[in-house]
């Protein structure tokens, strides 16, 4: 059977003619075949993130292949195509910001924006006029130095994903990009966004057309008028993808605003993912609601993690959150828990149904369960410090990090791209990290962002990000917020260590 | 509105809390993963003949019976060779065989009586639909049953025109097929392809104009294209990231659990303790067994404990850590013997016996729970070719219960002894599964279910299967 072969298929280079898969490859490729037996290396546990790695002499040797989420040789870059006001940016920046909290270093380049840079001052939608000579050479300069940024980025900079965000309708400019991905050693992924619904693209300018940095001097009617012209100057090269002439390209094409999808040579774990998010995203309006349970028994004795009940204020908060829920009249709302005793009772409070998911437990504290930071600072001063180092990446002894909690909850942040109105009704922790998501925070940031008790949070997507209300429902709560000590060292006092600590009984 | 809040109890098998009281909620299967289905789907096979239907059809169902959405295979084929007793030849396919076009459509509409049999009364809560489904007026058959049923039709659309491709679909399964048991292979090749020009004639596929209102996917010559038109639901996008992640390159899978580890033989569950001796040895025994197989670009996978890495540097190759990777999390009970738990949780000791699918460790992790936490290991398994993944005992079974489509009932009693490696092949619909055992003596970890698995039995019942240890 003629198979695409394994190279051609699975490690980013261009299919052409399959060779025949032989049944024992003898080539001395990754393989196993000529590598002698050696002594295993010994293994160190790493303090910080409980990482089993090989070392020499005691210390850590590198290249430990982690399972993040892809172990990409070569850096990608997704190309966006279309016309303008067809959601490329929109699908950039939440591309980028999905692929940053899942752990992919990404960036995305607008060149529109080095555009605006270079040119200043925007006149009118002459400027793109296809039969305007200067216009082109700066469009085509600002391209340039896009992608010469992309390179240091992705080549220098530590980087692995680079979103190319700009019109890109021509085969000629696409091609002019392969041809920098190929001399890079860059895999590209196109993103195209083909719609005619005249409502829909209304909607766009409206959006987020009309604030742009183009139009600040305008009023509305000029600036959508132009802004259709300028459309109208792309339209005549629009060279569409096409299922013939770029069939040995990967591609996605969104066809209005996610009905229909053309998926074409997904080559790597990355572009499957990227599909499969593309995929699940819409653009309905809708609200979530982040809260967390009411304030339990262990909250209140300052010890961490644990199952218990609420507190007679936890209760409280509970009814003030049905009444809550109820005044903002939502259509079809679902709600999440996860399964420990606290936020299930908070939601039996709300008298509707509600889905337990294991995966917004709380962060597994291992060997520190149950204690307040007291405690852990006397049996553990060392693990205690190395958190404050990096609250991120630490790992309890038998526990979690936050950066194992993003793993684990992604499958909640793709469910929730996919629905509407939904309550998540969670923990400090796991709060934090979803908060990340939908307020682009980085892993520095992340676990100290404020979630205190009895608050909710209501995020709506606005635009190109997310409009948060904070609503306190007026019940005490303690204060389980920590923050970062200024003393960090292994050797500080204890006092240093537990100077941050919120009070409790 | 109530005011009274209903208490919490404590499912003691799942540990998942449910109101005390009887109501909708607590009707809900007292899951411990969120359900995400609330009507039942009908997903519709559409294509010629050896486009690779029944081949996707039985892997999804698979995939999804494992991740725990009660699925199930209706194949038209079947009722077909049931209710015709003998197969002549391609003739009876001919678009102008009035009789036999009788008994095909009858065929259908037994077959759908059975889907709603399944829905209604077995509970299921998808079904695959496999047949050509080729003509609009077919399909238009299929929505009104589903319409007037309440249930979500999603369409699976295989097209391909690789003569190779249908060559060896052909040879791979066809051949075989009871319809050709006494034909040779020429006649039946040459029987096969006048089959499916009868289909041709009247094939209409998938129309992106007016078919849009339909939901659907179209696979395209094995995969490097897809087309998919709106997706309704979690389900649905569930089967559409799957379908476009699984592919039909030759490859094979090894599965091993680490060495034998310092635990393992103190008779201790879970922990994360080194290899012994004779750990350390099965790992070199590993690096040779593998080297031996002269696997082009193998990619090697451990869990994030000590004992899997350990076993994985035996090999001097790259490796991958996978959390995911890790044992089953025995919570209260880590590290403890078997004896050590019927002596301080009997009662927990019992229920896992009754259960052990479903049972939950307290502040631990059930065989239910892995499952979840393993998809995404399943997922890249079917993107990648060959990859040796070395785990754990109850990881290992997830795995296994996957590929070999194993019930949840026998899942959490799989064999899967130290210092064995499994090398699984797809082969045709199913997957070949060789069994190596690479001659390092290990203590057994593989503990039946006792005769007795009440919660007043005895300590001695309870601990009579327990394998030996020191």
């Amino acid at each position: 059977m003629k198979h695409r072969s394994p190279s051609d298929q699975h490690h980013g280079k261009r299919p052409r003619v399959p060779i025949p898969t032989a049944a024992a490859s003898f080539s001395p490729q990754d393989g196993m075949e000529d590598k002698p037996p050696t002594n295993p290396r010994e293994l160190t546990q790493n303090p910080l993130k409980k990482i089993w790695m090989p070392c020499k002499n005691g210390l850590p040797e590198k290249h430990i292949s982690q399972r993040k989420v892809c172990m990409t040789n070569c850096p990608t870059l997704i190309v966006t195509v279309g016309l303008p006001a067809r959601g490329k940016t929109y699908i950039s920046k939440k591309l980028t910001r999905y692929l940053n909290w899942i752990g992919v270093p990404t960036r995305e380049f607008n060149v529109g924006q080095y555009r605006r840079e270079f040119v200043k001052i925007y006149k009118s939608f002459e400027f793109f006029r296809p039969d305007n000579e200067e216009g082109l050479k700066i469009r085509r300069q600002c391209a340039s130095a896009a992608l010469n940024d992309v390179r240091q980025y992705l080549t220098e900079d530590g980087g692995q994903v680079a979103v190319f965000d700009a019109t890109n309708t021509t085969r000629e400019r696409r091609h002019t990009i392969i041809q920098f991905a190929e001399q890079n050693g860059f895999k590209v992924f196109f993103v195209e966004s083909v719609c005619e619904d005249p409502d829909v693209i209304q909607e766009n300018i409206v959006q987020v057309k009309l604030g742009s940095p183009d139009y600040t001097n305008c009023n509305t009617e000029e600036a959508v008028e132009d802004f259709m012209k300028r459309i109208k100057c792309y339209e005549n090269s629009y060279e569409t993808l096409d299922e013939v002439l770029d069939r040995d390209l990967s591609y996605i094409k969104i066809m209005d605003v996610g009905q229909r999808y053309l998926v074409n040579r997904v080559l790597d774990h990355i572009q499957s993912r990227i599909v499969y998010y593309l995929m699940n995203i819409h653009i309905t309006p809708r609200s979530i609601y982040l809260c967390r349970h009411g304030e339990s028994e262990l909250n209140v004795k300052g010890r961490i993690g644990g199952d218990s009940g609420l507190t007679a204020r936890g209760k409280e908060f509970a009814k003030k959150l049905n009444q809550f829920i109820q005044a903002q009249n939502i259509s079809d709302l679902k709600v999440w828990t996860s399964q420990m005793k606290r936020t299930i009772q908070t939601a039996e409070a709300l008298n509707v149904p509600y889905e337990q998911w294991k995966v917004l437990n709380e962060i597994d504290a291992g060997v520190c369960e149950e204690m307040m930071y007291e405690e852990i600072q006397d049996h553990y001063p060392l693990e205690f410090a190395l958190r404050d180092q990096d609250k991120y990446r630490y790992r309890y002894p038998k526990g979690e990090s936050y950066e194992d909690l993003v793993q684990r909850l992604e499958p909640v942040i793709m469910e929730l791209e996919r629905q509407e109105n939904v309550l998540v009704i969670c923990h400090q922790a796991v709060m934090r990290c979803l908060l990340a998501y939908f307020l682009d925070k980085t892993a520095e940031e992340l676990p100290y962002l404020k979630c205190p008790l009895h608050t909710v949070l209501k995020l709506t997507p606005v635009a190109y990000g997310c409009k948060v209300e904070s609503i306190c429902l007026n019940v005490d709560a303690v204060n389980t917020h920590r923050e970062k000590p200024e003393n960090v060292e292994v050797s500080r006092m204890s006092e240093e260590a537990l100077l941050t600590v919120p009070a409790h009984q | 509105m109530s005011e009274t809040q209903r208490t919490l109890t404590q499912n003691p098998l799942e540990k998942t809390w449910v109101p005390w009281m009887k109501s909708r909620l607590s009707q809900r299967r007292g899951s411990s993963v969120p359900q995400f289905t609330n009507s039942p789907t009908m997903i519709v096979m559409v294509g010629l003949p050896a486009r690779g239907k029944t081949y996707i059809s039985k892997k999804l169902t698979r995939y999804l019976n494992w991740i725990g959405v009660t699925t199930k295979v209706f194949n038209v084929g079947q009722y077909r060779r049931d209710a015709t007793r003998s197969y002549n030849s391609f003739e009876f396919f001919r678009p102008d065989n009035a009789e036999a076009m009788k008994i095909r459509k009858a065929c259908a509409l037994t077959a759908l009586k059975d889907v709603w049999d399944y829905f209604t009364r077995e509970e299921g809560q998808v079904v695959v639909f496999d047949a050509t489904n080729t003509t609009a007026e077919r399909r238009e058959v299929i929505l009104n049953f589903a319409k007037e049923n309440g249930y979500k039709v999603f369409f699976v659309e295989s097209i391909c025109d690789d003569p190779e491709i249908i060559a060896e679909n052909i040879k791979q399964v066809k051949l075989s097929s009871p319809d050709y048991m006494n034909c040779d292979k020429e006649e039946a090749v040459a029987d096969f392809l006048k089959r499916i020009d009868c289909y041709k004639l009247t094939y209409v596929p998938l129309d992106d104009n007016k078919d849009r209102n339909l939901s659907y996917i179209k696979i395209f010559n094995v995969g490097s294209r897809y087309l998919v038109n709106r997706v309704q639901d979690h389900i649905q996008s569930r089967i559409v990231y799957y379908l476009m992640n699984i592919h039909v390159t030759p490859r094979s899978i090894y599965l091993c659990r680490h060495g034998e580890s310092e635990l393992n033989l103190l008779g201790r569950i879970g922990g994360d303790s080194g290899l012994s001796a004779r750990g350390a040895q099965f790992a070199s025994a590993l690096g040779a067994y593998m080297r031996e197989q002269s696997i082009r670009d193998l990619k090697v996978w451990t869990s994030h404990m000590k004992r899997t890495i350990q076993t994985a540097e035996a090999l001097g190759v790259q490796y991958e850590q996978w959390k995911a990777l890790n044992e089953i999390d025995a919570g209260v009970c880590e590290e403890m013997t078997y004896e050590e738990i019927q002596k301080s949780h009997p009662e927990e000791f019992a229920l896992r016996d009754q259960n052990k699918y479903r049972y939950r460790y307290p502040k631990g992790e059930s065989y239910e729970d892995l499952v979840q936490r393993l998809e995404p290991v399943i997922m890249e398994l079917e993107r990648q070719e060959n990859v040796l993944v070395i785990c754990h005992q109850a990881v290992m079974r997830c795995l296994l219960a996957y590929f070999l489509d194993k019930s949840a009932d026998e899942l959490p009693y799989l064999k899967c002894p130290l210092h064995t490696v499994l090398k699984l092949t797809p082969v045709a619909y199913g997957c070949k599964v060789e069994s190596v055992f690479l001659n390092i003596e290990a203590v057994n970890t593989h503990r039946e279910r006792p005769e007795n698995v009440d919660v007043d039995r005895d300590p001695a019942e309870a601990l009579e299967t327990v394998p030996d240890h020191i």
